[in-house]
Formats: C-alpha cells, structure tokens, sequence
C-alpha cells in the first residue's frame, strides 16, 4: 500500500540518468570483448599448431591458406611416436619433471612450515630471502651452474653435465624458492590457535604438519605442485646448456634439436610434437583447476 | 588431584613485562576465573599454564609437578581458544578424537570417550558434521567436547564466550557451569567480562597490570574489595566514586562531599577511619543500589539528600538515575515508580553501611 502511495506521487526519473543494472551491463559487454580478444590472441598459436601438425609435408611447402587443412593425415603423428628420439624425450621430461615435484613439494613444504610457524632467530629474514632467490633469472644462473657441475665432476668423478637426472637436481633452483613463498603465504593464513590445540592435544611438529596444515592447506600445495610441474615441464634454458645427446634431451630441447636439421625444418613433427609436449599440462590443469583458483587466491588475499 | 600453583611467575616480551610476579593457588576441582581489562595480563598467564609461553621468571606446578620446562602435551591439560580452533578437514567425532588417537588410545575406549562427552554436551547427532557445517554453540559445544574426552588434570578456557552473540554467551555460560558441575576437573577460565566472571567461578582473580589485585569469591570481591581498581571493575553499574574528605566534628566522624552534603560514618567504622581524618585525595566509594529513593522510615546509617537529576535511564525492574556530586558523576538505582524527572530535584537516600573508604594515592580501600 505504502509502496503504491510513493510510486504514485514520486516523479518520474529521467531515463539519462545512469542505473547500476545499465553500468554493470555495460561493464559486462566491455570485458566480454576484451576477453574474447584476449582469447583469440592466445588460441591462435596452438590453432595454427594443430593446422600444421595435421598438414602433409608436400601441403606444408604449397602455397595454400596456412589456417585450413585440405586433406588432413596423422602421419606426423605416426612417425614422431614411432621414432624411438622422441619417445626418450617424453620419457624424460615425464621423469624429471615428476621428480621434480617430489624433491620440491618435500622442500618447500617443510620449509615453509619451519619459517611461517617455528619463529627462529632470522626466520624472518631468510623467508624474504627465499622470495629473493625467486626474483634472480635462470639466463643469469646457468652459467655459474654450469661451473659448479663442472667442479663438482672434476672432484669426485661424478658426471653431471650431459645426463638427463641433472634436470632433478637443477630445476629445484628454479621450483623450491616460488613453492615455498606460496606455501609460506598459505601456512600463515592458517589461524596460530590450530597448530596450538594440536600441540595440546599431543602432536608433535611432524604430526601438526602432516595431519593438520597439509590438509588444511592442500588447495594451496595443489597450486605449488601444478606450478611446479609446469614449470620442469616447460624448462628449455638448463636442459639447452646442459645436455647434448640425443639420449639424454628432455621434451622441449629435443624437438627443437632433433627436428631442426640445419636449415631444414620439419614443421609438421615439430607441430605434432609441441601439440603432444602440451598435453599433459593441460590435462593436469584441466583436473585441478578447481583448486588452482583456489589455491591462487587464498594466497592473494592472505600472506 | 589436580591443584595449579603459580609461584612468583614473570613474563617478559623483549624488555615489556607482561605478567610481573603471580601467585596463585588453585585448589583441585576449583573453578577458577581470571578477569581483568586488556592487556592486564590474564591470557599471558593462562599460556603460561598451558605451556604455549615460556616462563621468565617463577614456578608453575600442576598436580603438585613443577612444569617449567615440560611441553605443553605432556602437562596432561586441555584448551579451549575462543575461535574454537576446530581442525576445519576433520568432522566433529574426528575432531574430539584426535588427541586420544595420538595417545594410542584403543579405538573402543576412544569411541565410548567421545560418545560420553557428546552426551553431556548434546551433541551427538552432529558427530559426522564438519565444523563449517556447525553454529558458533555448536562449535564451542564441540571444542568443549575435545577438552571433556581428554579426561586431563586441568582444564583452560581462553575467552571462550567472547565470538558468540549475547543470548548465547548467556546459555553457553550456564551450559559451562553444568559441565564443570558434571565433570569436577579443575578449571582455569580468561575473560575480560565480570559477569562471566562472578557467575561462574568459586574464585575469581582480579588482574591488572601484570598484577593480581585481588582473589576471593565472587561476593567477597563484590562487597569487600581490597583496591579501589577492584571496586571499579566488578558489578555493573560500577561503584560511584565521589571525592571527600574526612571531618571530626563534635566527636562524631562525618564524611563531607560538598559544602552542602556530609554523612556521618557508621558507628562500626569510626575506628578504622579515624587515623585518616583531615587526609587529602579520600574517595567514598558507594554502589548504585546503596543510592535509592527515600522512604518513609529509615534504617541505621541510612541518610536523605536532595540532588537535580541529570539523565534517567529506565530499565524496567529499576531505573537508573544520574547526577553530579562535587564534579564527581554519581549514579543511583530507585524504583521505576518513584517519580525520578530529568532536571529535577529528587529526594534519595544513601545507604552509608555499606561505604567504602578508598585512599586515591594508594588505589587502596580502607
């Protein structure tokens, strides 16, 4: 009734005046386009992959529309995984980098947990160190790197250049100092009183850590290990400098060094082979993305 | 048996003296409440029990053990926090369990343990719940119940009301009062609220400063405290405060507020007080029930005085009034029919046997 009365007697409201649902609307049509452009800029790449990696060699080297296939094969497909080179390097970098993220989540798990919760003398300043470390290049890094494996094979015998495992012990430098800063982030959003009750009820540090804060945290670890993994996955610097065996090349070296034969380039493997270098990152993102988002912004807004 | 004793005990942050000399003897099954202002202390010392703080200074022995240097698992204790700190991934049986499990505890006994608890908190139709699916009772009940199942020597409570809204705080207080009834294990329990403190504990322990000020039941400290501080911080309206001074005249010791208003002090006072006639910086301290409106026949000690009202603030069963003795604001509790008018002369009446005499450079009650 009240309602009615007011409507009646309240003047009309001019229609220029703006109102949140024409501004939210409006706010909504300028980030669709902005999206819509963004992922056509960042599916274009992967589109012309697969185009190209669904080519014959002759069609490839034809002047015809570079974003149609006109008689798709899988050939590329059927010798890459036939040949035994590339098989070595998926092997490899499945290897290294599954590794990877064990020797790193083992490090930067517990370390995280020791500089966010065992308040030590210089605690503090070492966790912002670890950040440090994060912030310095690999480009910057390989050289002295190498140096050191060099060192460490001229004193004990123990080769380490050349070897595809050197990838386990190198990109840690790369992984552990980033994971732990999340995890860091993530333990210390976790209210003090938990870890004290524990203690209470008889938990030592070990056990507060493995069947509290790793529960408890296990968004943000998901986060740590899919950007761990992705980042061994990825790795091309190290592995470059590194090895140079055929036998010994991980994924994203050994397309490029094995498909490339002087100036020839065998642009249908080298598609089919990046298409397949893609796959198991996207599948583990497809999985945990869930977590991921989850995990990115807890450690946004706490930490 | 399961008494606490705190001998001479000393917290020091960096060069802050947080706790400055505590000694306290709790008995067994006492339940015990440390109340007092922020930063006065109380949650500092109740850490210090739990072993969650390290000790500067002193002793604290649990069932007769000194604890100093034993880490807080080994102490036989439980806490409860005032966000509940309920381990978000477990449910509620899980939750209650988890100190026993960790203690190895066969897994019959651990389910009858936590069964039993739950039946004294009424909470065992939300055993398989996860605490995000739990009220803030519910959450308190459960972190009450982790405490109950442990079965240990003393139990501590760190502000345990204080997240919950005011009918609640209300239920879960006398919700406490039955458990500590039920279950009898000595208790150790941290609020800044003086009417959780007066209602639940056997003693209360008045802290501020670092210091205890004052230990003694809840009506001791009501109608005898010992400082002025202690005066100020229990009951509610607290203690009006009126700067007087103390005057021998004619043989008779007369208390005199203003040029206007003096009472005679009580008989049974007048040896007691009289050393101190003529000293500056005395306080009267009188409750606001002891400032009523007048009636027709007077009771010892009992004087009329005439004041203009400033605010009336009617709360139904009484109605508070306020007006300024000396500068000093004074509040008193009449009758809600008794006619109290803002700005208006009223005719009330002080009730001097229950005065306190407070040396204001001392903070001392005389």
């Amino acid at each position: 009734m009240a309602n009615a009365a007011i409507a009646a007697g309240a003047p009309a409201r001019p229609a220029s005046y703006g109102s949140i649902s024409r501004d939210r609307r409006w706010a909504l049509r300028w980030s669709y386009f902005f999206l819509t452009l963004f992922a056509i800029f960042f599916l274009m790449p992967p589109f012309y992959m697969l185009i190209t990696a669904l080519k014959s060699k002759e069609e490839i080297a034809a002047i015809t529309n570079p974003w149609w296939v006109s008689a798709p094969t899988l050939s590329n497909f059927i010798e890459l995984l036939t040949q035994n080179a590339y098989l070595t390097f998926f092997r490899n970098s499945a290897i290294v980098s599954i590794s990877v993220v064990i020797v790193t989540m083992l490090i930067s798990v517990i370390a995280a947990f020791s500089l966010a919760r065992m308040k030590f003398w210089g605690s503090a300043t070492l966790a912002t160190g670890v950040f440090l470390t994060y912030l310095i290049p690999d480009t910057l890094l390989f050289i002295p790197l190498f140096k050191m494996m060099a060192w460490v094979r001229d004193t004990t015998g123990i080769e380490l250049i050349n070897n595809w495992w050197t990838m386990v012990i190198l990109y840690p430098t790369l992984t552990v100092p980033f994971c732990t800063w999340i995890m860091i982030g993530y333990f210390a959003s976790i209210p003090k009183e938990l870890d004290e009750a524990a203690l209470i009820d008889g938990a030592t540090w070990i056990q507060t850590l493995t069947k509290i804060f790793i529960p408890v945290a296990l968004p943000g670890i998901i986060a740590a290990t899919i950007f761990c993994f992705t980042v061994s996955w990825a790795q091309f610097l190290y592995p470059l400098a590194f090895t140079t065996s055929t036998t010994e090349l991980v994924l994203p070296v050994g397309i490029v060094t094995t498909l490339i034969k002087g100036d020839v380039f065998n642009w249908g493997q080298i598609m089919a082979g990046a298409l397949l270098g893609a796959a198991p990152p996207l599948i583990i993102y497809a999985f945990l993305m869930d977590y991921y988002i989850a995990g990115l912004t807890a450690g946004a807004t706490k930490g | 048996m399961a008494q606490v004793t705190l001998r001479q005990v000393i917290k020091k942050y960096d060069e802050v003296l947080a706790v400055r000399g505590v000694d306290l003897d709790i008995a067994d099954k006492e339940f015990i409440v440390l109340v007092g202002p922020s930063g006065c202390g109380k949650s500092t010392t109740l850490r210090m029990i739990a072993g969650l703080e390290e000790i500067t200074g002193g002793d604290i022995a649990i069932g007769g053990d000194v604890v100093n240097d034993v880490p807080p698992k080994d102490r036989d204790i439980a806490m409860v926090f005032q966000n509940y700190a309920l381990y978000p991934h477990m449910n509620v049986y899980e939750n209650m369990s988890f100190g026993l499990k960790l203690k190895k505890t066969p897994k019959a006994e651990i389910d009858q343990r936590v069964r039993a608890a739950a039946g004294i908190l009424d909470i065992t139709e939300l055993l398989d719940r996860k605490p995000k699916q739990l009220s803030g009772g519910q959450r308190q009940r459960v972190a009450m119940g982790r405490a109950i199942v442990r079965d240990p020597k003393v139990f501590l409570f760190d502000e345990p009301l204080s997240n919950l809204d005011a009918k609640l705080r209300v239920q879960m207080r006398t919700e406490i009062k039955k458990v500590h009834q039920k279950v009898r294990t000595t208790t150790v329990y941290v609020t800044h609220d003086q009417v959780e403190a007066m209602t639940l504990a056997d003693r209360v322990v008045v802290m501020n400063a670092g210091l205890i000020e004052q230990v003694g039941t809840p009506n001791d400290l009501y109608h005898s405290p010992a400082t002025k501080f202690v005066a100020g911080f229990i009951g509610s309206p607290a203690m009006n405060f009126i700067p007087c001074q103390l005057e021998q005249a004619a043989g008779a010791l007369r208390v005199r507020l203003s040029d206007k208003l003096s009472f005679p002090v009580p008989d049974g006072r007048t040896a007691r007080y009289t050393p101190h006639v003529g000293k500056p910086s005395l306080v009267l301290g009188l409750r606001p029930e002891h400032i009523a409106e007048t009636r027709p026949h007077a009771e010892p000690n009992q004087h009329d005085f005439e004041q203009v009202i400033e605010v009336v603030e009617p709360m139904g069963m009484e109605t508070l009034v306020y007006f300024t003795i000396a500068g000093a604001e004074v509040c008193g509790r009449v009758a809600p029919n008794a006619g109290a008018t803002a700005e208006q002369a009223m005719k009330l009446r002080a009730d001097l046997s229950n005065m306190h005499l407070i040396d204001d450079v001392t903070g001392k009650v005389l």
